[in-house]
């Protein structure tokens, strides 16, 4: 059972891939979708294993993704796509 | 649109002009998220916070974060913040600009006001290029590299940033790069909390320019370069981490020291020259 | 509003006007100088160091030029009046603020005592060539206002004067004095705060999360915020829209750039100041400003003695200049004489407005002195003929 999950707001990806080789977990992969600018954003390829670190949150440089732990749930708002 | 948790940084950045104009893989936007999750976890009151910065691709920081925020000339975002600084001493007030835009056009202004201890926080983003107007040579630039004014690599020696300020006079000077970004918050967040010229040179990737035509890989091979080659040398003299093409990128808070700011200066002298006389200005609200 | 007391020097002094230009600063409400010593403009800010500390304000003298410029519009922003001071190079080394502050709308004050140049020049003698560089000195297009004191007095009034009118239209403003009016000494009347008319900062009355800052106002001038009221908003010398954020499109630099020309232009009338002497049925009119008018005085009481119709028409404001009573003057008199402390500036502009209606006889000097009376009469003389 994760500990974390995150959320990814591909639109703002520029597939720079610092999630992907930071995480501690390997739980991140470059989709082979892409986004309106052409860029493969990331995936949660291995959910089970994050820990909700959110070491992809702190390196992201678009703010694309964050993650956060199940037990400490950020505040919600309505997201635009 | 759907209801979802949202990035708690969000707050404190323009979400309204995202995307950033950085390339992919600059490490700039990183540095940001650093500096955005040092206000969330410092606690500082964003009404007392103004960002000033200068003209370069680390310049446009100040246009994304949800700040007072002031995009001011080329190498002049340092006497812009002494005015703001001084106009209104609440303030905390933080310089964020490139390595071009504070030491070379800036150069002069940066070491006057470290010399007086001017209570501002500067964090430098060093690329080792003028990245914005595509590449060209700064004083940061390693020697024989190419740029888009040294065709055939450059013979100026570098700057070493962390010793120029210790030397100039800053109560503070740290190094870090963009993979070391929870020791850059953690810096960030000292920095605020700390009076006197206070100092953090971050190096960051420049993919599209400096990495691209000096064959350095991308944004991320840079990144796991940083990992490699980095050592935390905390308290290290700064004449000794100066950066060498191969060699050891020396991070950490070299300095940490305790000298009477320019604004704690001003005021005992004239208090003690005028005593009662002495009118220590006001804010005007 | 009324001065605030505390900057106000009520008596009679005997002061030069470099002394005097300090003191309306302060009776301005003037609490911030940013400067660096350049002759003969200095005394302004020693003066200011001298005084701030007990009114309430504070002075510092930067690393150059360029520092000052621009930590002067820090200080407007986080909340205070202030002004910099300087002469011909430091001037020039200002250009590049002076057009910042035009773009963000930063009202600030520029004193420039000028000297003759080019370059290093005659740093302890008189000039009058930096008017058109203080209207055409910083790159692109844009209209500032600029006084022109020919008197310790005035010194001191178009001071306030000038902190009035950048506080009014957001723009920076120039004393543009000369080293004679800054180091000639004279009577200075400093009367009570409340006879001292005051105009505040435009201050914004949006809420807070707006965020339409450079939205403009009728008169095409938006109100500002100041640093640490909550605002959160962003100044850049970039092209901005109206929440100020850049927005480097040909539409939007249209808009803005010709708002920022407009609200002066628009109120050239208003700002306008002048000194209109024996004009009607006047043959020959002297137009001249600063230093220059007081030697131009003596000139025109020598010509009329000798029975000439000889008008004067001394420039208070020079910019915007005041297109609509030079061009009523060339519409009736015979000739225009324009003595200046220079080899022929603010001429050209008369010479435009009449557009070939009139004789427009220059009387130039390459600066170091003022102009003897003789000088100027002998080209009233002529251009009566």
């Amino acid at each position: 059972m994760a500990k974390g999950t995150v959320v990814i707001q591909a639109e703002r990806c520029k597939a720079c891939g610092f999630c992907v080789e930071f995480c501690p977990t390997k739980v991140l992969a470059l989709a082979s979708s892409f986004n309106a600018k052409g860029y493969h954003p990331p995936q949660m390829v291995a959910p089970e294993k994050c820990s909700g670190c959110d070491l992809c949150g702190m390196y992201c440089p678009d703010f694309a993704i964050f993650g956060y732990r199940l037990d400490a749930p950020p505040a919600e708002a309505v997201h635009e796509g | 649109m759907s209801a979802a948790p949202i990035n708690p940084i969000e707050p404190f950045l323009r979400m309204d002009r995202m995307p950033t104009i950085w390339c992919p893989g600059c490490g700039i936007g990183t540095s940001m998220n650093c500096f955005a999750r040092a206000i969330v976890e410092s606690n500082v009151d964003t009404k007392d916070l103004a960002i000033v910065s200068g003209i370069g691709c680390s310049g446009r920081v100040a246009g994304y974060t949800k700040l007072d925020s002031f995009h001011t000339t080329h190498g002049r975002a340092i006497p812009f913040a002494t005015g703001l600084k001084l106009a209104n001493p609440k303030l905390t007030v933080v310089v964020y600009s490139g390595d071009g835009d504070l030491f070379a056009i800036g150069g002069n202004h940066l070491i006057h006001a470290a010399r007086r201890n001017m209570d501002l926080k500067i964090v430098c983003v060093n690329n080792m290029v003028y990245a914005m107007t595509g590449g060209q040579t700064a004083p940061t630039t390693p020697p024989k590299s190419v740029t888009a004014t040294s065709p055939y690599g450059t013979w100026d020696p570098a700057f070493n940033l962390p010793a120029l300020v210790e030397a100039a006079g800053a109560v503070y000077v740290a190094r870090w790069t963009t993979f070391h970004v929870r020791q850059l918050a953690k810096t960030m967040r000292e920095m605020f909390s700390k009076k006197g010229f206070c100092f953090v040179e971050i190096l960051s990737p420049c993919p599209t320019l400096y990495q691209r035509r000096n064959r350095l890989g991308d944004g991320l091979d840079t990144m796991k370069m940083y990992k490699t080659r980095s050592k935390v040398r905390n308290g290290a003299s700064t004449s000794e981490v100066a950066l060498t093409p191969t060699g050891e990128i020396a991070v950490g808070k070299f300095v940490d020291r305790e000298r009477a700011d320019y604004i704690e200066l001003m005021n005992s002298q004239l208090r003690d020259q005028l005593g009662e006389r002495y009118v220590e200005a006001e804010v005007q609200r | 509003m009324k001065a605030d007391p505390r900057g106000v020097l009520t008596g009679v002094h005997f002061l030069d006007g470099d002394h005097a230009c300090c003191e309306g600063a302060l009776a301005a409400g003037a609490r911030f100088s940013a400067g660096y010593p350049i002759t003969p403009s200095t005394e302004v800010v020693e003066r200011f160091a001298s005084r701030v500390p007990t009114v309430g304000g504070t002075f510092i003298q930067m690393e150059d030029e360029l520092a000052a410029s621009i930590a002067i519009q820090g200080a407007v922003w986080g909340g205070v009046k202030a002004f910099t001071v300087t002469s011909g190079p430091g001037f020039s080394l200002m250009m590049e603020h002076i057009g910042y502050a035009v773009m963000t709308e930063t009202p600030c004050v520029f004193v420039d005592v000028q000297r003759g140049g080019p370059s290093t020049g005659l740093p302890t003698l008189p000039a009058q060539s930096d008017m058109m560089q203080c209207r055409w000195g910083s790159h692109g297009d844009y209209e500032i206002i600029a006084l022109c004191p020919n008197s310790p007095q005035e010194c001191f009034d178009l001071t306030i004067r000038a902190f009035n009118l950048a506080e009014e239209y957001r723009v920076p403003v120039f004393v543009m004095m000369d080293e004679v009016v800054g180091h000639m000494t004279e009577k200075v009347v400093i009367p009570s705060a409340d006879q001292i008319e005051i105009t505040p900062r435009r201050h914004t009355s949006q809420p807070l999360d707006r965020n339409r800052l450079y939205e403009a106002c009728e008169d095409l001038v938006p109100e500002m915020a100041h640093a640490g009221e909550g605002y959160n908003f962003h100044v850049t010398g970039m092209t901005h829209d109206e929440r100020g954020y850049p927005a480097p499109t040909t539409a939007v630099q249209e808009q803005l750039v010709t708002r920022l020309r407009d609200k002066i232009r628009n109120a050239a009338g208003r700002i306008a100041m002048y000194e209109a002497d024996a004009i009607d049925g006047a043959d020959v009119v002297v137009v001249s400003y600063g230093i220059t008018s007081r030697v131009a005085r003596r000139a025109i009481e020598m010509a009329q003695q000798n029975g000439l119709k000889v008008g004067m028409f001394r420039l208070i404001t020079a910019w915007p200049f005041p297109e609509k009573e030079i061009s009523e003057i060339a519409g009736k008199a015979k000739a225009m004489v324009v003595p200046e402390l220079n080899l022929g500036q603010m001429v050209r502009e008369v010479e435009r407005v009449a557009a070939g209606r009139c004789r427009v006889v220059p009387v130039t000097h390459a600066g170091g002195s003022v102009h003897r009376p003789e000088e100027i009469l002998e080209k009233i003389l002529e251009a009566a003929r």
